[in-house]
């Protein structure tokens, strides 16, 4: 196996050091390190983080492979300086089954670029009626401890009840889409001052609200872990923030976007904005930011979500929801959390790494960046500036909001248990992987 | 192609207000005596400036046949073959007279003729609106240069000119004051203010 | 003038009283024996319905070939479009067949803007009614109309004129073009409707907002009456069609607390009985039928003035330039 020595890296952004990684471990950390190493790094001016971590990735293998597989999808991961993401549930078929995650963990496992950690269905088919064999997902080889109906909302009260109960046995945790169904339908963007001008059907917040406030009270009625998924507004916040404070065992992600854009790009009626949930409004996209600042949300996740781009050349109502959202999100960090001065680099390995390996319980990422851990690390350029060009990226898919757009920051190198997965700035070849 | 020292010539003028009053008048007699006393005559004003004339016209007829004259006006906007040359442009109001144009003789008036293309838009407009007994045309200046089988028949005063030359027509109703002008056309297109210039080169 | 159509919002002072003025001076053809005009000759224009609206795409098209255009109708029933050909693939069709202007009426809001702003076509595209969003020629028709009576004359704009819309103002295109062109045009506008109908964020909106009718009625110069589709009620937007049109359908009682000056108006189709009973309907106050006439010449002025002169790419320069030559060619003459 290769050897790298990593020379002058910013341990999360902290004074420079040097890093020795072999045969998958982190070997040593110091500062003029006279080490024989395969390969050496000059890593001045870069930061070193720990390998990220995404809670909420589609990989849309089984089933789309016309807009990702798993392949593309964590070659896409490896160039955003993912290690690990959790590959959502609604695929075709849905892996709602034990032989469903296999397949996912497996194809992850080929891959080579980054762990793929199959995320379960809470009900048969995504349809809220039945519960899936939650236990079984658990038992498979994919080990699964993430179940969500992502994509639609658990929205009957005993099912979410039995199901936040039930992962109880085996330590798993109910990552919740919420979206009041009846408040939303036929629903185009976020209701408000835009949806009303454009005449596009209005998602209101408290569809979303309605539901994070009633699975919180389910949570703590019977003592289980919720984990809210890409929450968006300013009142989902303050919810959140309640239910933490009583002491409940609540969780919850932002996406990078819901950190950066606001519904009046939909002015544009460019489906490429279109998300689930919506943008929302810039008082929402501060209390996010905030809401991340303080801990009151412990992750950020991307929401990946390649559409092939006939689902986006067409009018807005005819369009598919999603973002492909791996590969930029630590340059949207940077913008939102790190250049605003809400969150140092340190803070954002614990919202991007740390705390999502948590709530995931991958014991194999997330740790400190220090001598004997697997060496999943990150090497991100900071002080790059660019513009974000989709035809360069990994995934199969274009539907990026940041098209044209400058954004900070650029992943370097990415190391997936002492293997690099990318190096300057580019895919390492599959034969290469070692 | 004008060089730098081959300046253009500043406009001088050829009919003042008397000048235009007088063709005015002699245009109204002919148009009696070729019209047997204008019985079945209809006035239309070309815009902009042949509808002041037709005004004139129209209150000089009245004052020499004794009976009010029939009074138009014609916009052939629409009907221009050179639409696609410039920006839509706003429509003038096009206003025929009660009595309207079926066997009627009407006499269309402008102010310059030159190459004949605004008249034979004004001819196609003339025939969507009704089918006179014919169609006479009168005009201030006859400039030449014609790019279409088109005479007037009643000629204020013919001004051979070259291409090169702009010819203005500015009368008291639009533009303050009664005069013929003309000039180099670079010069027209470089200084619009010469030619609103109140001294004028004699 | 621009190149497009897609918005009331993108109509200037200027740009909308152009309209009005021109489709004034195009008024007077219907009352011609030859009710047409060369001006659109070898000008080729799609009307692009994928929604039913006989009376919006027959004025279009009457407005079309009063002006002399090649006019295509492409419905979308029982073509490739319902076979699931997509916009992007429709457009590319028109733009092959040579479309110089495509109207376009589809049920998703923005289709018209989506159309303007991609390179899938070039021509112009005018905006006839998209989902929810806006209808701007009916704007532009209407405002003709109540100018028309309320402030006649060329050039005129409808200054200090109340407007009050009423009914279903959360669906309705025709109520926000015309908000967005009654406040260009300078009057004042008041919404009158149930709560369920009106949009979240309408306080932002440049106008005022009222649940009561009666209280409206006495401070109108028009009053215009939306359609209410029975539907909604299914939705429970209100209760029942009785109770809707007691407390906002326009009936010979209301009508009389207008003021004697005051005109109804109704973008049609009218649903006798909910918002409009047949006696107001049919009373000489009432200008629905006024307001199909005004639109086939409100739509022959859009038509010309997007297509009638040079197309310009979006080069001001260009356009100016030949502005200058224009002028000197009429000091030519």
């Amino acid at each position: 196996m290769t050897s790298y020595l990593i020379r002058n890296a910013q341990l999360l952004g902290g004074p420079a050091q040097d890093i020795h990684i072999a045969d998958g471990v982190i070997r040593e950390i110091g500062t003029g390190l006279a080490i024989e190493a395969d390969v050496d790094i000059d890593a001045h001016g870069l930061i070193a983080l720990p390998g990220l971590v995404d809670l909420h990735t589609h990989l849309r293998e089984p089933g789309r492979e016309d807009a990702e597989t798993v392949l593309t999808g964590t070659q896409a991961a490896a160039k955003g300086g993912y290690t690990a993401v959790h590959a959502m549930a609604n695929t075709f078929p849905v892996a709602d089954t034990a032989g469903v995650v296999e397949q996912v963990w497996r194809l992850g496992q080929a891959s080579g670029y980054c762990d793929v950690q199959p995320v379960g269905a809470v009900t048969v088919g995504l349809e809220g009626k039945k519960l899936a064999e939650l236990g079984a997902m658990h038992d498979s080889a994919a080990g699964v401890r993430v179940f969500s109906d992502d994509g639609k909302c658990v929205d009957d009260a005993v099912i979410m009840r039995r199901a936040l109960e039930y992962v109880k046995a085996f330590d798993g945790v109910v990552a919740q889409h919420a979206q009041e169904p009846r408040l939303t339908e036929g629903a185009q963007m976020n209701e408000g001052q835009v949806s009303g001008e454009l005449g596009l059907g209005g998602w209101p917040a408290v569809a979303e609200e309605a539901i994070i406030a009633r699975d919180v009270l389910l949570a703590a009625h019977v003592g289980s872990r919720l984990h809210v998924c890409h929450v968006s507004t300013a009142g989902s916040v303050e919810l959140i923030r309640w239910a933490k404070a009583k002491g409940w065992d609540v969780t919850a992600e932002v996406t990078p976007h819901h950190l950066l854009l606001t519904d009046e790009l939909v002015r544009s009626y460019d489906p490429v904005y279109k998300v689930n949930p919506p943008l929302r409004t810039a008082e929402d996209v501060h209390a996010l930011r905030e809401a991340l600042a303080d801990g009151t949300i412990d992750a950020v996740a991307t929401d990946h979500a390649p559409h092939p781009a006939e689902d986006k050349d067409c009018e807005w109502a005819a369009a598919a929801m999603g973002m492909v959202g791996l590969e930029t999100a630590l340059s949207v960090v940077q913008q939102a959390m790190v250049e605003t001065g809400l969150l140092n680099w340190e803070g954002v390995a614990d919202r991007m790494s740390h705390r999502p390996a948590r709530i995931g319980r991958l014991s194999g990422h997330g740790r400190p960046v220090s001598v004997g851990e697997p060496a999943n690390l990150v090497l991100f350029d900071p002080a790059y500036r660019g513009t974000v060009n989709p035809d360069s990226f990994a995934t199969r898919s274009r539907n990026t909001p940041y098209r044209g757009l400058d954004l900070p920051g650029r992943v370097h190198a990415t190391f997936l248990r002492g293997a690099a997965t990318v190096l300057a700035g580019e895919l390492v070849e599959p034969g290469e992987l070692a | 192609m004008t060089t730098q020292t081959d300046a253009p010539r500043p406009p001088h003028q050829v009919l003042d207000g008397a000048d235009i009053a007088r063709v005015i008048t002699r245009i109204a007699h002919e148009i009696v005596e070729r019209a047997k006393g204008a019985d079945d005559v209809v006035l239309l004003g070309i815009h902009t400036r042949g509808v002041h004339l037709a005004r004139r016209l129209h209150a000089r007829l009245t004052q020499i046949t004794g009976r009010e004259i029939p009074l138009g006006t014609l916009d052939i906007t629409m009907y221009r073959d050179d639409l696609r040359l410039k920006p839509a442009r706003a429509l003038e109001h096009t206003e025929i007279p009660a009595g309207g144009i079926d066997g009627k003789l009407v006499i269309l008036i402008d102010d310059v003729l030159f190459s004949g293309r605004t008249i034979r838009a004004a001819l196609d407009a003339l025939g969507d609106i009704g089918r006179p007994r014919a169609v006479q045309l009168a005009v201030l200046v006859d400039r030449g240069h014609r790019e279409l089988p088109i005479r007037a028949d009643y000629v204020g005063k013919n001004l051979p000119t070259s291409l090169r030359e702009a010819v203005q027509v500015r009368l008291s109703d639009a533009d303050g004051m009664d005069a013929v002008l003309v000039g180099d056309r670079d010069y027209a297109a470089r200084s619009s203010q010469a030619l609103a210039a109140p001294t004028l080169p004699e | 003038m621009m190149r497009h159509l897609v918005s009331a919002a993108d109509l200037s002072r200027d740009d909308a009283l152009l309209i009005l003025d021109t489709a004034e001076e195009l008024a007077q053809l219907s009352g011609r024996a030859v009710k047409k005009l060369p001006t659109l000759r070898g000008r080729t224009v799609v009307n692009l319905f994928f929604e039913d609206s006989t009376r919006t795409k027959t004025s279009f098209e009457v407005a079309e070939k009063r002006l002399s255009a090649d006019v295509i109708n492409f419905a979308a029933k029982g073509s490739s479009v319902a076979k699931g050909e997509s916009l992007k693939d429709t457009a590319l069709t028109l733009q092959a067949m040579g479309a110089d202007a495509v109207v376009i009426r589809h049920h998703a809001s923005g289709a018209p803007a989506r159309l303007a702003q991609s390179d899938w076509l070039h021509g112009s595209v005018i905006n006839a009614g998209d989902g929810t969003h806006e209808h701007p020629t009916q704007a532009l028709l209407d405002a003709f109309t109540m100018r028309r009576h309320l402030n006649p004359g060329l050039g005129n704009d409808l200054a200090g004129r109340r407007i009050t819309i009423v009914g279903d103002v959360l669906h309705s295109r025709v109520a926000r073009s015309n908000v967005l062109l009654l406040q260009t045009l300078g009057a004042h506008v008041t919404f009158v409707a149930p709560p369920t109908l009106l949009p979240i964020g309408i306080k932002n909106w440049p106008c005022e907002v009222s649940y009561d009718l009666d209280a409206a009625l006495a401070k109108t110069d028009a009053l215009m009456m939306l359609r209410v589709q029975r539907e909604r009620m299914n939705a429970a937007f209100f209760p029942t069609e009785r109770e809707y049109s007691r407390r906002y359908g326009l009936h010979a009682g209301r009508l009389a607390k207008l003021p004697e000056h005051a005109i109804v108006m109704h973008p049609g189709p009218m649903v006798r009985g909910m918002e409009i009973t047949a006696e107001v309907a049919d009373s000489p106050r009432c200008t629905v039928v006024e307001q199909v006439a005004n639109g086939v010449s409100i739509r022959m002025a859009v038509l010309y003035l997007l297509l009638g002169g040079a197309v310009f790419t979006d080069s001001p320069a260009e356009a100016a330039r030949t502005e200058t030559r224009t002028e000197t060619n009429e000091a030519a003459q």
